[in-house]
């Protein structure tokens, strides 16, 4: 199969890029491993910030300002102003294709307020925002008869080198129904495959699929990867089921309660302060609690009707009524592939858009409501810019089809070891080391417990011979990018010897600028630091 | 190596295990220790430490990515929101080739979206939309593409080109949408295999997860349809509509 600007990814991130180069004249092929509209996106509750001014006086300069303080220093500021100045027009985009945004009685687009955000900016469809904008752009890729492939796991970026220039040329993938490996060739490539919040097993509020497929790819292939060690932990997702309740639940008025029903910090500061300080109560022994009951039953219903579903069916309490016992988990990571001013990665004709990409507009720490802007404004970019570099590539470069070692060794490999065991296990690891708090020790401690997993990948591998539908195969190849991405993290956390944003170091507890006001990229096993 | 999770302690309380039946090439009992999970965590269980050859899909495990639907005791659910009981008889969804045990190959289903013109025509700016106007569509538009309506259906029985359920109720999210100026190629494109192949049996209504009423957005999109000029065929065929094929109420 040949195309223009061949997409992998579904999401939001990936049809955004679709729609855009598909409208520059591109012939696009889309591919997921799942089926559209299942992807992460879907999940997105909260909003979609954008200074509109539509619920109180709002500046493109303050949502600027919001995003850099929450950045703690590691964000672009061209970027941001990039994003930020960008996001009017991408609602007004947005606006137009039909996602049904919450209204005001004046009959524009609802705002409500997220955490460090000055003003009531983030736009929303009920808590269904990122539901309804991620199916919205999906039936607009049906009107526009853009080709999506469904359940096809990516394999491997397939490049080559020109002029001592390494360049993408397509991409090989399992078709899972099949169980054949199949080559894609394109002039260029976007990679739209989303973050890697499940390193952290069931201690996330993502997806079983956020395995960050497309970060391991690249950065396989070559390309760079940065700010790996910034995970975004989500104060509150309920304790039992690690599902999220959204952000805009203290944004209305909701309160964190410990056990003695007091509160203890602002629930509307950054994710980072608001997650460190119920981690500090959980370690005291006290329980952590949201509580909503004096917003209503009717403005509950209204503004947060899947939160309280949620509530009822994933932690038995109806949040009308009663405490919603939380935790965080983690929730987005801000590292992924290096991406330049074009969206393109240091491989040519490899672009990367959405969470799996590093844009440097979320820094140490992500606002609430940013990343559904990201995926639409940059979605933009990437697919404008794809098309066009695709226009410039006169010919396809033929790729080789041989059959994939990573497929064959995975079928081969010994089962010795049950790899889900390891999965969990890492997970947990993960959690308790390499999350909201961390130490330089015990860092090196999980890194010498990820290397025994790593030497030991041999043993572990697929049971299931079948080539049709192989859940085991492809949940193996997951957890083989998971050991990689774990490595990353764990390579940039510990070196990073500082505290910044959602990276807490206990063990040195002040921001260090003059070391560290600087993006950790990785190329290859080597770290360097950029600004 | 077990913060965040409790030990249930089973064999105190004396909890007896649970039995669920799959429905792979064969029927196969499944025997687990939970208790207090989904039916999700329940396939995952046994995925991760009996069985690794039983093949589901699932995704966001809290009810919004579709991905996990399948029939328990012959009735549609999200397996991520259901608590299975002994007994439980699971099967995958109907009218969709099955890929392998709980796995259905969704494709076609899925092309009825665009085959129904499910999507804005016209691309207006600046319309504004009062909250009621919003309304109108805020149910339809919570839809998950689960597919639950869709393997519920008893038209595919005899029409497998029906459009189906949850793409009739997106036409009308559409439809139904003030911004929608042009709606005129989504009502003509719904008068063959389409609203009037309903037999407004309410099966969709019930399975769905969303609480969105398919055969309701169908006798809106019947109305709007009559008053562009078009007609039931069936009456003008047979002189009069023929009753549902389950002999559940039409309305």
């Amino acid at each position: 199969m040949q195309c223009d600007v061949l997409i992998v990814g579904a999401g939001g991130s990936g049809l955004v890029a679709a729609i855009n180069a598909h409208e520059s004249g591109a012939k696009v092929i889309v591919l997921t491993k799942e089926y559209p509209t299942r992807s992460q996106t879907c999940m997105a509750q909260g909003g979609i910030n954008a200074a509109l001014g539509n619920a109180g006086e709002d500046s493109v300069e303050s949502h600027i300002a919001n995003t850099l303080k929450s950045a703690h220093g590691l964000a672009d500021e061209s970027s941001v102003e990039f994003l930020c100045s960008n996001a009017p027009k991408a609602l007004e985009w947005l606006d137009s294709i039909g996602v049904p945004f919450s209204r005001t009685d004046d009959a524009k687009i609802a705002q409500r307020k997220l955490g460090g955000a000055s003003s009531s900016r983030a736009c929303y469809a009920q808590d269904y925002t990122g539901l309804k904008i991620l199916h919205t752009l999906y039936d607009r890729c049906l009107a526009l008869g853009i080709e999506i492939l469904s359940e096809r796991y990516l394999l491997e970026c397939i490049t080559n080198t020109t002029d001592s220039n390494l360049d993408v040329s397509g991409v090989s993938v399992l078709n899972k129904r099949s169980g054949e490996v199949e080559i894609y060739s394109a002039k260029s490539v976007i990679l739209a495959t989303g973050g890697y919040s499940r390193v952290y097993n069931t201690h996330s509020t993502n997806s079983v699929s956020t395995t960050g497929d497309g970060i391991a790819t690249a950065y396989r292939a070559g390309a760079s990867v940065s700010d790996m060690e910034f995970v975004q932990f989500h104060p509150t997702a309920m304790k039992n089921s690690a599902i999220l309740i959204s952000e805009s639940a203290r944004g209305a008025g909701g309160y964190l309660l410990n056990s003695k029903g007091e509160r203890f910090t602002n629930e509307l500061a950054p994710r980072d302060e608001v997650a460190r300080a119920i981690d500090d109560e959980i370690l005291k022994g006290e329980d952590v609690f949201l509580d909503i009951r004096h917003l209503g039953e009717e403005f509950i219903d209204e503004e947060l009707p899947q939160e309280r579903k949620l509530a009822r069916l994933y932690e038995n309490v109806d949040p009308v009524y009663e405490l919603i016992p939380i935790k965080p988990v983690a929730h987005y990571t801000m590292g992924g592939i290096e991406v330049d001013k074009n969206s393109q990665t240091s491989i040519k004709g490899l672009f990367a858009v959405g969470e799996c990409s590093n844009h440097k507009v979320h820094g140490a720490n992500r606002l609430g409501g940013n990343s559904l802007l990201e995926l639409v404004v940059f979605g933009k970019q990437a697919g404008e810019n794809a098309a066009s570099y695709s226009k410039n590539k006169s010919q396809h470069i033929s790729v080789d089809s041989s059959t994939c070692s990573l497929v064959d060794d995975a079928m081969s490999n010994d089962t010795l070891i049950n790899f889900y065991e390891k999965q969990k296990e890492l997970g947990e690891l993960f959690y308790l080391y390499v999350g909201v708090k961390r130490d330089k020790s015990t860092l090196e401690e999980v890194k010498g417990k990820l290397l025994d997993i790593k030497k030991d990948v041999a043993k572990m591998g697929v049971e299931d011979k079948s080539k049709i539908y192989n859940t085991n195969l492809i949940e193996f190849l997951e957890f083989k990018n998971i050991l990689e991405i774990s490595e990353l993290i764990l390579l940039g956390a510990i070196n990073r010897d500082e505290s910044r944003g959602a990276h807490y170091r206990v063990d040195d507890m002040q921001e260090d600028d003059s070391r560290f006001k600087a993006h950790t990229v990785i190329n290859s096993g080597v770290l360097k630091y950029e600004d | 190596m077990t913060v965040g999770l409790k030990l249930t302690p089973l064999s105190i309380v004396g909890y007896s295990n649970m039995k669920i039946k799959i429905k792979r090439e064969e029927f196969t009992e499944y025997e687990v220790d939970l208790e207090n999970v989904t039916l999700l965590e329940v396939l995952n269980e046994i995925k991760t430490t009996q069985d690794p050859t039983l093949s589901f899909s699932s995704g966001c495990r809290s009810s919004v990515c579709g991905s996990c639907s399948v029939r328990v005791n012959e009735r549609e659910v999200l397996a991520c929101s259901y608590h299975p009981k002994d007994g439980d008889v699971i099967e995958p969804l109907r009218n969709s080739p099955i890929l392998r045990d709980l796995v259905v190959d969704m494709d076609k289903a899925y092309d009825f979206n665009a085959k129904a013109k499910a999507w804005q025509s016209s691309l207006s700016k600046d319309v504004a939309l009062t909250p009621e106007d919003e309304k109108m569509n805020e149910i339809q538009s919570d839809c998950i593409l689960c597919s639950a309506c869709y393997s519920a259906c008893p038209v595919y029985a005899v029409n497998e080109e029906f459009l189906g359920p949850f793409s009739l109720t997106r036409v009308w999210r559409y439809v139904s949408d003030k911004r929608e100026i042009d709606s005129k190629d989504k009502i003509d494109v719904i008068q063959t295999n389409g609203v009037w192949d309903c037999t407004l049996c309410n099966e969709c209504t019930v399975v769905c997860p969303q609480d969105i009423s398919s055969k309701a957005d169908i006798e809106k999109l019947r109305a709007r349809s009559s008053m562009a000029g078009y007609m039931d065929p069936s009456f003008a065929n047979f002189g009069g509509g023929f009753g549902s094929f389950d002999g559940s109420p039409s309305f």
